[in-house]
C-alpha cells in the first residue's frame, strides 16, 4: 500500500495555538493586576465562548439545530440551587449539577433525537418551556420570583469573583480543547457526515443515533456548566431568566456571525457579540437594534460569517478541521 | 445457472415491502454466493432499488428474512450491516456535501472498516487512485459533477472494506471509455474475492461482469440464471422490453 500521509497543521495555525496558550497564561494571572470590573466582564466573555462552542458542536457539526439549550442552562442552575440547599458547597455543586443535567439530556435524547430538522428545533424549545414551568412549581424556587444562592455570600466578594473567574477560564479552555480533540477524531468526521446526509452516513457504517446522542449530551453538559457559572456570578436564580430563550438566541447569533461549522468561527462570534454588548449595552433598546443591524449586515455581505473572509477567497479558515491529503 | 454454494454470502427469503396498500416487493427470494457477480435488471419501478434498500437495512421490511453469511440481519441497523461487510451505493449519488472527496472516503474507512485515522487515510488514497479521483481528493464534493459523484459513491462504499457491494446504476451517464474503466474496476474487485450485486440498465457493461442475472418486474423476481437465457425468457422480454420475441 502506498502511504499517502495527511497534511499536517499549517505553521500559521501552530503559531495561533501558541498565541492562545500564551493568552491563557496571561488571563490566568490577570486578576492579580486587573480591576474587579474587568474580571467580571472577562468571566462573562468566557461563558459566551462556552455557549458558542457548545452550540456549534451541536448545530454546526452534528446538524442538530436546537433552540432549547436554555433547558440545560436553567436545569443546571436549578440543580445547583437544590444541591446547595441540601448542604453541598456551591463550587463543587456547579459541576455536579452540570453532570446531573447530562443525565436529563441522556433521557431526553431518546425522544428528541428521533425528530429531524424543524421538528427537533421546536421540540427542544417546547421541552425547555415545560421544564421551566415544572421548576417554577418547586416551592423553593417561589414561582417566577426565584431564589438566591445565599451560601455564596459566605465567601468574601473578591474571593468569590476570583474563584468563578478561574473556574470559568479553566472550563472554557477545557471545553475549547475538548471540542478540538473531538472534532479532529472519528466522532467529528461522523457528526459531519450525519449532518450532511444521515441515511448515507448510516450506509458507511456510522451508528448515527449514538454519535448524535454523544454530542447532544456533551453540548448539554457544556451549556449547563456555563449556565451555572453564570448563576454563581449572578447569585439569583429566576426560572424566566435561567430558562429564557435568549440563551439560545445568543448562541445562534454568535455561531452564525462567527461562522457555523468551523472551529474558530464561534469564538470570533463570541468576541464580536461581547464587543457589541459593551458598545451598545448602555443604550437600552438601541442595544437590540445594534445587534439586529449587525446580524442583517452579516446575512447580506458575509453570509458565512467572519470566517467567510478566508473561505470566500478559497482558503481554509484558521485552525481548520479540514483533513487534506498530501497529493 | 451457476452453482450456488450451500452457504450463500447474501440471501433474501420471502421479502415483502409495502407502503400502505402499495406493495413494492412481493415474496422476493434472492441469493448470491461468495465471490459471485450478479446483475439485477428490470423496468423502472420493478423494485430493484427497494430490494437494495431492504438488503442494506435502509428501512424495515414488512416481512421476510435476510441473511449475510448465514447470519439473520433482523433487527440490525444499516450501520451495523455495513460494518458486517455489506456496502451499497445510491442511484442518485448522496455524497457528504460539506466535506471534501477525501474526507468522504476517510470517514467511511474509519466507521465502516474500523480503521484508525492514519490507516483510513492511506487506504482512502489508494481507493481514490483506483477510482480516478485522487487528483480531486481535496476538492469539496459540492463542486463535483455527476460522473465524479458516481465514482465517489463506489469509492466510499469500497472504503468500508465490504464483502458484498451493492451497486445501483453506477454506469448511467458515463462515456464508453469511462464505462470500460468502471467495468475493469468491478472485475478487479470480483477477482479479489468481493461479491458484487449490480443493478444496471446498460446491459453490455453488465454482461461483461456478471455470471448470473436476476430480472425483476412489479416487485417480483421474474427469472434468474444464465444472462442470455434470462434475457431470452418471454416474460422478461415482455416486462423489460415491452414486447415478446416473435
Amino acid at each position: 500500500m502506498t502511504k499517502t500521509p495527511l497534511l499536517g497543521m499549517a505553521s500559521a495555525d501552530r503559531r495561533l495555538i501558541w498565541l492562545a496558550a500564551s493568552a491563557l497564561a496571561v488571563l490566568a494571572i490577570l486578576p492579580a493586576f486587573g480591576s474587579a470590573l474587568a474580571v467580571d466582564k472577562l468571566t462573562y466573555l468566557f461563558i459566551l465562548i462556552m455557549f458558542a462552542t457548545m452550540w456549534n458542536l451541536l448545530a454546526g457539526y452534528a446538524g442538530l439545530v436546537s433552540v432549547g439549550q436554555q433547558a440545560f442552562v436553567g436545569l443546571g442552575g436549578y440543580a445547583m440551587v437544590r444541591m446547595v440547599d441540601a448542604g453541598l458547597p456551591p463550587f463543587p455543586a456547579i459541576f455536579i449539577a452540570a453532570l446531573c443535567t447530562g443525565v436529563v439530556a441522556w433521557a431526553m435524547s431518546w425522544f428528541v433525537l428521533r425528530m429531524k430538522a424543524g421538528e427537533f428545533a421546536i421540540a427542544t424549545w417546547v421541552i425547555a418551556e415545560a421544564i421551566r414551568a415544572m421548576v417554577s412549581f418547586d416551592p423553593i424556587i417561589q414561582g417566577e420570583t426565584g431564589t438566591s444562592i445565599t451560601a455564596l455570600n459566605a465567601y468574601a466578594p473578591e474571593m468569590r469573583r476570583l474563584t468563578i473567574y478561574l473556574l470559568a477560564l479553566a472550563t472554557t479552555a477545557l471545553m475549547v480543547w475538548g471540542s478540538w480533540k473531538l472534532l479532529q477524531g472519528r466522532t467529528g468526521a461522523e457528526a459531519q457526515a450525519i449532518r450532511d446526509d444521515e441515511e448515507a452516513a448510516a450506509s458507511v457504517g456510522i451508528s448515527t443515533f449514538q454519535v448524535k446522542q454523544r454530542i447532544y449530551i456533551l453540548a448539554s453538559i457544556g451549556c449547563a456548566v456555563a449556565g451555572t457559572l453564570w448563576l454563581a456570578s449572578a447569585i439569583t436564580f429566576q426560572p424566566r431568566t435561567g430558562f429564557g430563550v435568549q440563551w439560545s438566541v445568543f448562541m445562534l447569533f454568535m455561531v452564525l456571525v462567527g461562522g457555523i461549522g468551523t472551529f474558530i468561527g464561534p469564538i470570533l462570534g463570541a468576541l464580536l457579540f461581547f464587543a457589541l454588548q459593551e458598545i451598545f449595552g448602555d443604550f437600552g433598546a438601541w442595544y437590540l437594534a445594534g445587534v439586529g443591524i449587525v446580524a442583517i449586515l452579516f446575512a447580506l455581505y458575509l453570509p458565512r460569517g467572519i470566517v467567510g473572509l478566508w473561505l470566500d477567497k478559497g482558503r481554509d479558515e484558521p485552525l481548520t478541521m479540514r483533513k487534506r491529503l498530501g497529493i | 445457472m451457476s452453482q450456488i454454494r450451500a452457504e450463500p454470502m447474501l440471501r433474501a427469503r420471502g421479502v415483502n415491502k409495502s407502503y400502505g396498500a402499495l406493495k413494492v416487493l412481493l415474496d422476493v427470494d434472492f441469493q448470491v454466493a461468495a465471490g459471485e457477480a450478479v446483475g439485477i435488471v428490470g423496468p423502472n419501478g420493478a423494485g430493484k432499488t427497494t430490494l437494495f434498500g431492504a438488503l442494506a437495512g435502509s428501512f424495515p421490511i414488512t416481512s421476510g428474512e435476510i441473511y449475510l453469511q448465514g447470519q439473520n440481519l433482523a433487527g440490525t441497523s444499516s450501520g451495523e450491516r455495513c460494518r458486517m461487510g455489506l456496502a451499497r451505493t445510491y442511484q442518485v449519488p448522496r455524497p457528504f456535501l460539506g466535506m471534501t472527496v477525501f474526507e468522504n472516503v476517510h470517514v467511511a474507512g474509519m466507521s465502516g472498516a474500523g480503521l484508525s485515522s492514519a490507516d483510513a487515510a492511506a487506504e482512502g488514497a489508494d481507493i481514490l487512485r483506483d477510482t480516478g479521483l485522487l487528483a480531486l481528493a481535496n476538492r469539496p464534493t459540492a463542486a463535483l459533477g455527476l460522473l465524479d459523484r458516481k465514482r465517489l459513491e463506489v469509492a466510499r462504499a469500497l472504503a468500508t472494506k465490504p464483502h458484498v457491494i451493492l451497486l445501483d446504476e453506477i454506469g448511467g451517464g458515463l462515456t464508453e471509455a469511462e464505462l470500460g474503466a468502471l467495468v475493469d474496476l468491478i472485475r478487479q474487485l470480483q477477482a479479489s474475492g468481493m461479491t458484487v450485486v449490480w443493478i444496471e440498465h446498460i446491459l453490455h457493461a453488465l454482461l461483461r461482469v456478471v455470471t448470473r442475472l436476476v430480472c425483476m418486474a412489479e416487485g417480483r423476481v421474474l427469472a434468474e440464471g444464465n444472462p442470455r437465457e434470462v434475457m431470452a425468457h418471454p416474460e422478461v422480454q415482455r416486462a423489460y422490453l415491452g414486447s415478446s420475441p416473435e
